[in-house]
Formats: C-alpha cells, structure tokens, sequence
C-alpha cells in the first residue's frame, strides 16, 4: 500500500504572547519575552524559581458553558488553537463531523489545577459529596483531545499522547502516521498545558529550573549560553491541521508545508538526563524517514530549554550529523517551556519562519557555552530562504522525538 | 426563609451556575428541553442545592421525578418544612 504524502493546512497557537500565530510570530520577531515573576511561586515553601511563561487575554467564557464545564484552562488553549486551525484550513462543517477528522493532541498530565482543586475540597472532611460533574472529564489524561473533539463534534479517531515534553511532537508524528496510513483525511494535532506550581517544582528539585534571574525575568531562559541555569516553565497550546496531500488539492486549499519525516526513540540511559548518541539516533532516524541526508536538512529548531546537561547533549547530537553547516536555534528564550504544547507551536513557528524566509534566533543567547559552541547559532532574525526543517524535542522519561518538515513542491 | 424567599434564592443559583438568563426562570420550564441543563447539569444542580439550603438530597427518591423549575422549588420547599418540623 502505497503511503500517502501527508501536508500541513491549518496552524493555531495559544502561547505566552496571547492568542494566534501571527501574535506569536510578532512577538518572536520583535525579540520579546513572555516570561514574567510569578507571586504565587514565591508564597511555596522550597521553590526557589519565581519565573513563568503564563498565556495572557484568554477568556474561557467565550466557549459556551455545555463545552466549558469539562475543560480545564489546558483543554480551553487547545480548543482555541484548534479553532483557529480549523478555520485557517477552510474545513466545512461536513469535512469536520463526516469521520474523516480525528484528533491527537495530548498533555504532559490531566489539569493539575483541578487535580489540586478536588484534593483540597476532599481533605476537609474526606467527602466528595462537593464533588462536581466536571471534575474527571479535566483531569483525564486525554482530556484535551475528547474536549477538542467534543466541541467541534469529531467523530474520527481521538488519540492523547503524553509523554512530557515529546507530547506535542508526538502527537504530530503519529497524527502524520495515521493520514499516511490512509486512516483518517484530516487530523487536529498538537499539545496543551496549563500552569501549575508541581510542573516548576519538578524542575527545581532537580536543580533544573531557572533560579537565578528572578529579578529579571526577560532574562532567562538562555539556551545554549554559558550563563543558562535551567527551564523556565510555561503554558499554552499549539495544534496544527494536518490532511492528506490528495485532499488539499482536492480542495484547493493552502498547503503551509508537508511533513516529510518522523521519529520517536526511547533513551533507557536515564529517565531523567539526555543523551548525545541516543538524541543523535533519534534525528538520523527521522532524515531516513525522510529518505533524505544531513545535507538536506537547512536549518534546527532545537529542544534546547536552557539547561546545563540537556542544550550540551542536543548541541553534540547536532554537531555529530550536521557538522557546523546548519543553523540552530530554541525558542523558548522567547516562550520559556510549554511542556506538552511546546513541540506544537515550536513547530508552527517554524512553519511560519519557512513561509516568511527569515530564521528566529535563541533569546538570551548573549554568550555561547563553548560546550554548545559546535554547531551555528542563529543570534538574530535572519533573512534566509530554508526549505526543510528539522524539529526537536526530548521529553523526561526519555522519550526523543525529531521531525522534519518541507516547503511544499509537488 | 419564606417560600417567595426560597424560590427567589434557587432562580438565582441556577441561572448564575448555569448561565440562563434570568427571564427565563419561570416555574413551568422543563430542565432538559427548556431550560438546556443535562443528565451532568442534574448533578451538579443537586450540589448547588444541598449547599444552597443545607440538607441532604442526593439519594431522595423525589429528585427523579422532577421535570420542571417549579417542581425543584416544590420539592426544596417540601424538604425545608420537613427538616423545620423535625423537633431539635
């Protein structure tokens, strides 16, 4: 059976800087920080981080309270960005609710906020006689997806993924595997996750979140800089319309660009700490996905958050199959660490640098870490013409994913 | 509380939690087809009134035969003479 050749139509972002992706590109080119000092972090015992990337001007009140009481403020960035996929893709109401649209789009955890909200209540007096109709549908593990599915009425496949940071790559990737497969036509893809301290302490314990630019937020995340101390958490969601290419030409519609190769690796070297060789392996195995070699990929929108172990080992990796000649840039500089939606609006960001011919370079980056200094950073928007892209992210858990996206030619 | 009391507070309650607009609280309204609540809404409508008035009633048989606004205020009115008759 031959594969189907699978295209981006449609894109949807909720992130740091607001609502859309054109707000995200303006913001990203304009070289702002999303990263603010978060009060609530400094009223906890034992964090010491007090930064945050949090998603400002959404109001769940715009989605209609039958939809709503099962959402948590993940499953209501999801339902934005893929709202605004949707219409960006020009679907009908028959090519979303016919079976041939399904949904993979997955969070790092169930809604934390919630999980806290009912634990709270329940440990007044061990009852749960308070507990409400809407508590399990937000802190299902594939809440954002059934949610999603549920307010646009899909009735193709629904499929969460989680595996940390890896979510939003992954659900892409597998999304790619399905229409590939000929299974669905159309599939909404990404990741979302919403705030909560548990997700900035995680990092912290590990002495893996950023600490020590408190004062001044816009300072930190550093990719790849010598001065980096580590993740600075965030939230948001990134989906993206992915369709077969024979229906985006039946349909005439706009192909941003085509996913060309896909994979996902398991580190068993450790749950916690990344590896050069096993990210390296990762990446080689997505170019022979993509049936193509180092010397075709243009340009590396890396995973690189900033901390000391994780942006040396993605710099070795990429360093030992591209050599110097392929710029290399992170975005969470701008964005912090959305988790779960980072791969996804990453990933639309790169699109979106692809479409416009410019490169985005890492924020922060004032200094390059000689250990990370292999490969070319990008250091400021850069006029340049990229035709394939690889994307990374790897997650705790060990979980690597790499993707590779092309400028679309028939 | 008297009675007009008591219906005032559960009209209010309800179109706040579930965002009806208040015009349309009128006793003769059914739950589902009228009013837009659900079989999930009628769990949540039973928290909101056992906190509202302080009793229990979750596992009262009359819960299930109520169709309409005015049956909830009936039966909350009901339930509250029940509880006030009670000697303490």
């Amino acid at each position: 059976m031959p594969l189907k050749r699978v295209v981006i139509t449609g894109m949807g972002a909720i992130s740091p800087f607001g609502r859309g992706v054109d707000t995200l590109m303006n913001a990203l080119l304009s070289g702002e920080s999303g990263v603010r000092f978060l009060h609530e972090l400094a009223d906890i015992r034992g964090i010491r981080t007090r930064v945050a990337a949090l998603v400002p001007g959404v109001d769940p009140g715009e989605i209609p309270r039958k939809y709503r009481r099962s959402m948590s403020a993940m499953s209501v960035f999801a339902s934005l960005a893929a709202g605004e996929a949707i219409a960006q893709a020009g679907l009908s109401g028959e090519q979303v609710r016919g079976g041939r649209l399904g949904v993979s789009i997955g969070s790092t955890i169930g809604s934390p906020r919630t999980t806290q909200a009912f634990f709270d209540d329940f440990r007044i007096d061990n009852s749960v006689e308070r507990m409400k109709s809407g508590v399990f549908f937000q802190i299902m593990n594939h809440s954002c997806a059934a949610n999603v599915a549920h307010m646009f009425g899909i009735t193709g496949r629904t499929v969460a993924t989680a595996a940390a940071c890896s979510t939003g790559s992954l659900a892409v990737g597998y999304g790619t595997e399905m229409i590939s497969m000929g299974k669905q036509d159309f599939m909404l893809c990404g990741g979302a996750d919403e705030f909560h301290p548990l997700t900035a302490a995680t990092f912290d314990i590990m002495n893996a979140a950023s600490i020590r630019f408190n004062e001044s937020p816009g300072k930190t995340p550093r990719p790849f800089d010598r001065d980096r101390d580590g993740v600075v958490c965030a939230e948001g969601s990134g989906i993206l319309l992915l369709e077969s290419l024979d229906s985006a030409l039946r349909r005439n519609t706009g192909i941003l660009a085509e996913i060309v190769g896909f994979a996902s690796t398991s580190d068993p070297e450790s749950i916690a700490n990344p590896n050069a060789a096993n990210i390296a392996h990762c990446m080689r195995q997505a170019l022979l996905d993509a049936g193509i070699g180092p010397e075709g990929i243009d340009y590396v929108n890396a995973h690189a958050t900033g901390t000391e172990l994780g942006d040396i080992a993605e710099s070795e990796a990429i360093r030992s199959i591209f050599g110097d000649r392929v710029p290399t840039s992170s975005l969470k500089g701008n964005l912090g660490h959305a988790m779960a939606a980072s791969g996804a609006i990453e990933l639309a960001a790169s699109v979106e640098m692809m479409r416009r011919e410019i490169l985005l370079p890492t924020h922060n980056l004032d200094h390059v870490d000689p250990l990370c200094a292999s490969v070319t950073h990008v250091r400021e928007v850069t006029p340049r013409r990229v035709d394939t892209v690889m994307k990374n992210n790897f997650a705790l858990g060990g979980v690597n994913s790499s993707l590779i996206i092309r400028r679309f030619r028939q | 509380m008297t009675n007009q009391e008591i219906i005032e507070r559960i009209d209010r309650s309800i179109a706040e939690e579930f965002e009806i607009d208040p015009g349309e609280m009128k006793p003769e309204k059914t739950l589902f087809l009228e009013l837009g609540l659900d079989s999930l809404d009628i769990v949540d409508l039973v928290i909101l009134l056992e906190t509202a008035f302080r009793f229990k009633i979750r596992e009262e048989e009359g819960i299930r035969k109520i169709r309409t606004l005015g049956d909830i205020h009936a039966f909350v009115i009901q339930k509250k003479n029940e509880l006030e008759s009670i000697p303490r």
